[in-house]
């Protein structure tokens, strides 16, 4: 068989997949907190615990209201999107004056109370959620078995993240998000409804996480822990791309996902923190991320 | 004027480190027993909550009180931290008149509070946590390892994996100590009983995705997918696996699996599985018995971990009357020397390296249509003699010459 550097080129194309599969999660995780970081300049440290809400939105709403997969994959990012918006007008909008720290502290509290909430009543074990029957099976690529499900997830992530670019840099409403983000009161002045824009960007960005953990219920366990495990390595995959940064967020995490799926096969060890070691090259040498501007 | 100012911080430091004067112990009357275990990551569903109730029911059993002194019960959570743990166990030490502690679900934690247990010597019964240093390299006089451990599920899982003609392995293994110890353990039972390992990958702890790591194993051409990871990172890749299908080829031995974690995956996901338990609810009529009271208030079947705290809470409490005193050493020295005899064990015994010795249980997970009611999951292939399970003592433990 062919090999590069030892490597069989089977092998090397496995992990591509693999590592693509993986990057739409983050591309998808990490577009969500670049929106709201984008146009609030909050920091949403309650984002990994909104991607486990959207799973067990999914999951109860399976158990005990007998909604399938697709009703699910439109109705729980829509349900805690809401709570989202919710909790925009409540607390979050309270703190804009002050420091981003202020935002940052305000969410992480907000995760570790949905975690500890969710924790209590679902235990730390998790749940299984069945994989919709339709998308059941293997694709058999010659060098690999991609599981049909997988490849639905790259799918769904593609779509949905040249969606929200084209509607945040080509649309009307995108231009009126960014005016708002530019000089808020002069948009005010125009009669657009800033506060209202703002908390629907938050819902917005929300609602993306929710959908990440709804496509993610199917093929990890749905327990209280998912989100936090994963949050700390999409905050670094923003950090990469630029913060706020639309493009960055979906180009560095689907390229993220491709290299640390490289390390898994390389130095196994390594791969938990290799996203950090390239986070770090990045700010050394372009503090505002790949796709940031200066 | 700054190298003053450093020293009243160190001086601020020192005193806190100290604490208050130990004026604030216990009254003298009470038996106080501490629990620090995985109360809200990961291993929180193997013991946590559930355990505490089982140290609560042993507590009723024996009767409320020992010596005609109240038992108090203290829990904290040491979030797999081992600092936290180590430094709760010596605030109760220091404080509260800890008298005994139960503890355990991560081997890390575990070491560490061992280590306090000796300075402190306060008899420390770690359970749920595997690695089987804590009573090698690791030892110390006032450690008792209840439950299992990673020689007993080496034992256990691979004899009976290689028996069953899976030859050639590939490990999966948590990258920790007790992944590594785990993984040592089995490869040596493999190696003797005629089968090989042909290579292994360590993964980091909670990995988000396991088909990279699946993919290699399933390059390598072995027979068997052995787990030598536990909780969430167990789950996830056994599921990854059959989602892969490379259950399909491979067969797949989980070196440390709860029951728990078999109720998560759903049955038809864990079915054919060998793995090696310590306790099943549904064993005897003492089990079950003691299962029914525990699901009343906890909604779930207990673990080995429960069964395990059960044992432990009821085995020291009978050593303190024995003694007629909760003198560590006296009871220490009674622990050693006394058989178990409850519903987790029959004819246990503490070793002189601090290993529980008593029957393992191989278990083989029922496929959906074989399981008739809830929680209905393992057939019991084979009961392994405590001896044989935990092996001979191995010499590393200077309290247990070889």
């Amino acid at each position: 068989m062919t090999e590069i550097f030892g490597v069989p080129v089977a092998v090397i194309l496995g992990q591509l997949m693999l590592g693509l599969v993986n990057g739409s999660f983050y591309a998808m995780l990490s577009l969500g907190l670049a929106v709201i970081f984008g146009l609030m300049g909050v920091v949403n440290f309650a984002h990994g615990a909104f991607y486990a809400l959207g799973a067990f939105a999914a999951l109860l709403s399976l158990q005990h209201l007998g909604i399938n997969y697709w009703a699910a994959l439109v109705l729980s990012p829509l349900l805690i999107g809401l709570l989202g918006i919710a909790s925009e007008r409540l607390l979050l909008r309270h703190i804009y004056q002050l420091e981003p720290l202020y935002g940052l502290l305000l969410t992480f509290g907000m995760a570790l109370v949905i975690e500890g909430l969710l924790h209590q009543y679902f235990g730390a074990s998790g749940q299984s959620y069945p994989v919709p029957s339709a998308l059941r099976g293997v694709f058999n690529l010659g060098f690999m078995i991609l599981p049909i499900y997988r490849a639905w997830v790259i799918l769904v992530s593609m779509v949905v993240c040249f969606s929200v670019w084209y509607i945040i840099e080509c649309t009307r409403l995108g231009g009126t998000l960014r005016a708002a983000t530019e000089n808020a009161p002069l948009l005010q002045a125009f009669g657009v409804n800033v506060p209202l824009l703002v908390a629907v960007t938050y819902g917005g960005g929300v609602a993306l996480a929710a959908l990440a953990g709804v496509l993610s219920a199917p093929v990890i366990l749905v327990s209280p822990q998912m989100g936090s495990s994963l949050v700390i390595v999409v905050f670094a995959v923003v950090v990469i791309g630029g913060m706020g940064s639309i493009l960055g967020a979906v180009v560095s995490g689907l390229s993220l996902g491709v290299i640390e799926g490289f390390t898994k096969v390389i130095y196994p060890e390594a791969s938990n923190i290799v996203v950090f070691l390239i986070m770090a090259l990045v700010l050394i040498v372009r503090p505002a991320g790949l796709f940031g501007k200066e | 004027m700054k190298s003053l100012k450093s020293v009243w911080a160190a001086a601020a430091l020192v005193m806190a480190a100290l604490g208050p004067a130990p004026a604030a112990f216990a009254a003298a009357d009470e038996v106080v027993i501490g629990d620090i275990d995985d109360f809200s990551g990961t291993y929180a569903d193997v013991g946590g909550n559930g355990a505490v109730e089982a140290i609560h029911m042993a507590i009723a059993d024996f009767g409320g009180t020992v010596l005609g002194k109240k038992i108090t019960v203290l829990t904290a959570d040491h979030q797999n931290k081992p600092d936290i743990g180590a430094s709760k166990f010596r605030e109760w030490a220091d404080q509260s008149g800890l008298t005994a502690l139960l503890g355990g679900s991560n081997t890390g934690v575990s070491i560490a509070m061992a280590k306090v247990a000796a300075t402190k010597k306060i008899p420390f019964f770690a359970i749920g946590a595997g690695g089987s240093s804590l009573t090698n390299e690791d030892c110390t006089a006032y450690t008792v390892h209840y439950a299992y451990d990673t020689t007993a599920l080496a034992n256990g899982t691979a004899t009976t994996v290689v028996q069953n003609g899976g030859k050639s392995w590939f490990f999966l293994t948590a990258d920790y100590a007790f992944g590594t110890q785990l993984q040592t353990a089995a490869s040596k039972v493999v190696e003797a009983n005629g089968g090989k390992t042909l290579g292994a990958v360590r993964v980091p702890l909670g990995a988000s995705d396991f088909s990279s790591f699946l993919l290699q194993a399933q390059g390598s051409g072995a027979q068997v997918l052995a787990l030598a990871n536990a909780g969430e990172d167990f789950s996830n890749s056994l599921k990854a696996a059959n989602e892969f299908g490379i259950t399909k080829k491979m067969k797949p031995a989980a070196l440390l699996t709860f029951i728990t974690n078999i109720d998560s995956l759903g049955l038809a996901t864990a079915q054919g599985l060998y793995l090696t338990d310590g306790f099943y609810w549904d064993l005897n009529d003492d089990t079950r018995a003691f299962s029914k009271r525990f699901f009343e208030k906890i909604k779930k079947e207990p673990t080995m971990d429960d069964g395990g705290y059960y044992s432990a809470t009821l085995t020291y409490l009978k050593a303190v009357k024995a003694v007629g005193s909760t003198d560590a050493d006296k009871v220490m020295a009674e622990l050693k020397k006394t058989k178990i005899n409850d519903m987790f064990a029959k004819g246990g015994y503490i070793r002189a390296d601090g290993v529980m010795v008593h029957d393992m249980y191989v278990m083989q997970v029922k496929s959906p249509q074989e399981s008739k009611y809830p929680w209905d999951y393992y057939r019991l292939l084979r009961v392994m003699k405590g001896e044989e399970a935990f092996g001979p003592i191995t010499g590393l433990c200077s309290l247990a010459p070889k």
